[in-house]
């Protein structure tokens, strides 16, 4: 390029820059002909002026600066070709982040000069049209992922929905009720869930995992793994003969891997994941399988009415073309061993593991007892921010959920043993959701639940009770409870594998794992790739209300492109 | 092996039993403990007070008799001299302000800019020497030996002078254990026992201290092993009184890591020095068939 004109956009939201030394340091770089500032270029007079220099100064090159590309690239993208300019003939350069008067000066020259470089080297390009495959792929079953399959399906469009473990449902089909109005997941959830697998649009690929992606907005080519289920789901039809004969018991995934007496909360080898199970298709789980760890049994295969038993299935693949995507991979809790100040002990559990000793479907019919010894527990304590907010266990982040969840606790465990008496040592208490600050005073007035604010040091086993000890920052005194059962807030981090989900779809995620959307404030739905979405958890931790509104959000970002016929992409011209 | 040692005032005073232990089982290891040149007092307690160099000193002069005999690394065997020194040595590695400040004012001393590393006895014998090695070289197993390993504060806080894991240490588990003892687990293994406060607040004292022992011995120890003088003082010292307070309480021997470690290297129990031990371990030691009669 042989015109190129530097454009300076400075204005009180960015730190004052010296324009004279700028434009000393790049007025004598090749090919520039023209500088000028201007005060907050992004408005329309500004933008005007920058329009009138291109045809006025008969530019063939431009560097603007801004405190946002991203956001203002489209805009000035506008008016750099309305005034007969290609996009490649554009560099929007950097201007924020940075401090002390002189130090921006030397940063916008730096910014300028890269950008200048980047327009000396860029070619034009050629735009191709792409047809839009009117396909959805949706990662994750949870409720985010099932909402969003939902509405993509009843807007006509065909979705294709990957789970990896056997059902859909997620976290919140675990849960016992949900705050803050209590009603159950197996109520409100379990609805949404036969829908999905009964819509004619969805298509669930359940016990499946996304191996391979390739491809662009409109036409993505995924390859899917299907584990072995050791069931031909195809011949299968759920009546679960299968796990009653089978002879093998083992920790349940479904249950938390809680270890309850009489292992009422095991499940066999063969089995089905829960009741409300979408698909209701059972897995043999190969690590206990008496088949293949012993190389002998077989009472499935002999039970089974459909001959679908299959030891010798293999995982299996397949391709399909979508033409966008939805993440909602949701989220794990911290595992209880990153503290090591708690111990590990049956009897101090995450809120998980409470969930399903609450929950009336669960495994104790909702009666609350100690995994240890099966009694009731007459003193719980609940212990916020465990991870969350703690810098020294990699967590600076708010969970947003914990405050909330424990307080649903303490209030449904008083429902159950209504002498029994719950404490919550808390940081701060976090309830700004709708009907959620009532919640909680609902649960302090009427269910007597005691707050305590402050953080726990150490919780650990006294014969038969669990110590916990903690400071009361009120009275500022030291407090010891004796309590029968702990429960912790656990953080909330990215479902293990999302990360290696991410580099597979070429998206980009935060210090943390969580995937990052495009913009933190505006564009809080898409990913960092065009065509892929994100939902639920996987983007930070949040609440069911919200899971599900990105959920819709999601997918009506993606119909709105289904609205369209194809999408023009640009790439770089090989010369 | 050489390495340069720094013993600290209590181990040639009321802690000999810890020092000779020490001295004579690295030794029957392999390992040769040369002292320090003209050391003086580590300066006992960290000072956490911003401007005051002039308590760096102490630590920070044992530091350049280290770097006089051309050595990289020092050995401490009290737990409370390891803290001290390295946190010094910390202070000077990262404020390089403090470091001129303190290089200037001592100026006839050589310049320290934290060239030595500080390290504790049980990391010598976990990363130079080995449990492995270790547990070769053992003559007569603490077989039967119910052990609870207490570690108090200073060896593990705060977290940048820790020599294991600052919540669920192991090091002395893991020596212990390759020593043929039966290790106890407990709670408290990381409480402060109550420290210097002994001084103002004896009460306060007695309180941890009773929580220490008395949970050791719910978990089924029948003596504690220590590292820290400090320690070793007011959960020993502290007994004869909890005797009269606690009725049932019938006393634990307190025994440094080091007199175990003899014992069972097959040294002269001379060497642990056990007269020196506030509660007498002989009794329970014979009773296990680990000490003669
Ligand atoms: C103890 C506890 C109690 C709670 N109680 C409440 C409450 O009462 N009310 C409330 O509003 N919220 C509550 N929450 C929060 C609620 O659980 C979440 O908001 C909700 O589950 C988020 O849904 P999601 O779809 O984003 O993620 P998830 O529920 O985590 O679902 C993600 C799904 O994706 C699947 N998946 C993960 N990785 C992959 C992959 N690589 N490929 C394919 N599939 C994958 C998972 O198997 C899972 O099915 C609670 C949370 C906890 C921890």
């Amino acid at each position: 390029m042989e015109r190129i004109g530097v454009f300076l956009c400075h204005c009180k939201l960015i730190p004052p820059i010296d324009t004279g030394r700028v434009f000393e340091a790049i007025g004598n770089k090749p090919g520039v002909v023209y500088a000028a500032d201007y005060e907050e270029m992004c408005m329309a007079p500004g933008l005007e002026r920058v329009k009138e220099a291109i045809k006025d100064e008969k530019l063939d090159g431009v560097v603007l600066t801004s405190c946002s590309p991203a956001l203002y690239e489209e805009t000035f993208r506008h008016i750099v070709t309305s005034a007969g300019l290609e996009g490649y003939q554009m560099v929007v350069a950097e201007l924020k982040g940075q401090d002390g008067a002189k130090e921006a000066t030397q940063r916008a020259i730096e910014a300028i000069e890269s950008a200048l470089e980047r327009l000396r080297m860029s070619r034009p390009t050629v735009s191709s049209r792409v047809p839009i495959t009117k396909r959805a792929l949706v990662i994750g079953g949870g409720i985010a992922g099932i909402q969003a399959s939902l509405d993509i399906a009843d807007a006509g469009y065909e979705v294709i929905l990957v789970e990896k473990t056997p059902s859909i449902g997620g976290r919140m089909i675990q849960l016992s009720e949900t705050f803050p109005t209590l009603d159950c997941p197996q109520c409100i959830e379990t609805p949404k869930m036969t829908d999905t697998g009964q819509h004619p649009n969805i298509k669930i690929l359940a016990y499946s995992e996304v191996e391979g992606v390739s491809g662009n907005i409109g036409k993505f080519k995924v390859k899917i793994r299907r584990k072995a289920a050791y069931v031909d789901w195809d011949k299968c039809n759920g009546c679960g003969i299968c796990q009653e004969r089978c002879a093998t018991k083992a920790l349940a995934e479904f249950q938390q891997y809680l270890d309850l007496p009489g292992k009422i909360a095991h499940r066999k080898a063969i089995y089905i994941p829960f009741a409300q199970a979408v698909p209701m298709r059972p897995v043999i789980d190969r690590e206990h399988c008496r088949y293949f760890t012993k190389g002998k049994c077989g009472l499935c295969e002999m039970a089974c009415p459909v001959g679908a038993i299959d030891f010798s299935q293999q995982d299996s693949f397949v391709e399909i073309e979508v033409g966008a995507i939805i993440v909602a991979t949701g989220f794990d809790l911290m595992p209880k061993s990153e503290i090591a100040e708690f111990e590990e002990d049956p009897d101090i559990i995450d809120g998980l593991e409470f969930e399903r000793l609450l929950c009336p479907a669960g495994p104790t019919a909702g009666k609350v007892i100690r995994p240890s010894d099966g009694r009731e527990p007459k003193e719980v304590v609940f212990i916020s921010c465990c991870g969350s907010r703690d810098p020294e266990h990699g967590v600076p982040y708010c969970s947003r959920v914990c405050c909330m969840y424990l307080v649903k606790h303490a209030l449904l465990y008083k429902h159950a043993v209504p002498d029994g008496q719950a404490y919550i040592f808390y940081m701060d208490i976090r309830t700004t959701g709708k009907g959620y600050e009532e919640f909680i005073q609902r649960a302090v007035e009427e269910d007597k639940v005691l707050y305590l604010r402050g953080r726990v040091s150490k919780v650990f086993r006294d014969g038969d009770k669990i110590k916990v000890w903690g400071s009361d920052t009120l009275t500022g005194k030291r407090v010891e409870i004796a309590c029968d059962l702990a429960v912790l807030g656990m953080a909330m981090l990215p479902s293990e594998g999302s990360k290696e989900l991410a580099v597979k779809l070429s998206i980009a995620t935060d210090e943390y794992g969580f995937m990052t959307e495009l913009h933190p404030k505006l564009c809080p739905l898409e990913s960092t790739v065009p065509g892929i979405y994100l939902a639920g958890c996987c983007q930070g931790p949040k609440d069911i209300p919200d899971a599900v509104a990105q959920g819709g959000g999601a997918a009506s970002k993606l119909l709105s492109l289904f609205s369209q016929d194809e999408v023009i992409l640009e790439e770089a011209a090989v010369s | 092996m050489n390495l340069s040692y720094y013993p600290g005032c209590t181990l040639k005073t009321k802690a000999k039993n810890l020092e000779d232990s020490a001295v004579a089982s690295m030794a029957a290891l392999g390992v040769n403990l040369v002292e320090l040149p003209r050391w003086n007092c580590c300066g006992t307690v960290y000072s956490f007070a911003e401007d005051e160099e002039l308590h760096q000193l102490a630590p920070v002069r044992n530091l350049i008799r280290v770097k006089e005999v051309e050595s990289n690394k020092v050995v401490t065997i009290c737990s409370f001299c390891y803290n001290t020194l390295k946190r010094a040595n910390l202070l000077i590695t990262n404020d390089p302000e403090k470091r001129n400040t303190l290089n200037t004012f001592m100026e006839e001393e050589i310049d320290y800019n934290g060239e030595v590393e500080v390290v504790h006895l049980l990391e010598v014998l976990r990363d130079e020497v080995g449990w492995q090695s270790i547990s070769q070289k053992v003559q007569l197993p603490l077989k039967g030996l119910k052990v609870a390993p207490y570690y108090g504060c200073t060896l593990l806080r705060p977290q940048a002078v820790a020599i294991d894991n600052v919540e669920r240490p192991t090091i002395m588990h893991d020596l212990l254990q390759a020593l043929g003892a039966e290790v106890v687990d407990f709670p408290f293994a990381t409480e402060c026992c109550g420290s210097y406060q002994i001084l103002s607040n004896p009460d306060f004292v007695s309180h941890c201290v009773w929580d220490i022992l008395s949970s050791a011995l719910r978990w089924g120890a029948e003596a504690v092993a220590l590292s820290c003088p400090m320690c070793d003082f007011n959960l020993g010292q502290k007994q004869k009184e909890l005797r009269q307070t606690h009725s049932g309480f019938k006393g634990i021997p307190i025994l440094y890591f080091t007199q175990l470690l003899a014992l069972s290297l097959g040294l002269d129990p001379e060497v642990c020095r056990f007269e020196l031990n506030y509660v007498d371990p002989r009794p329970l030691l014979e009773s296990k068939g680990l000490l003669r009669q």
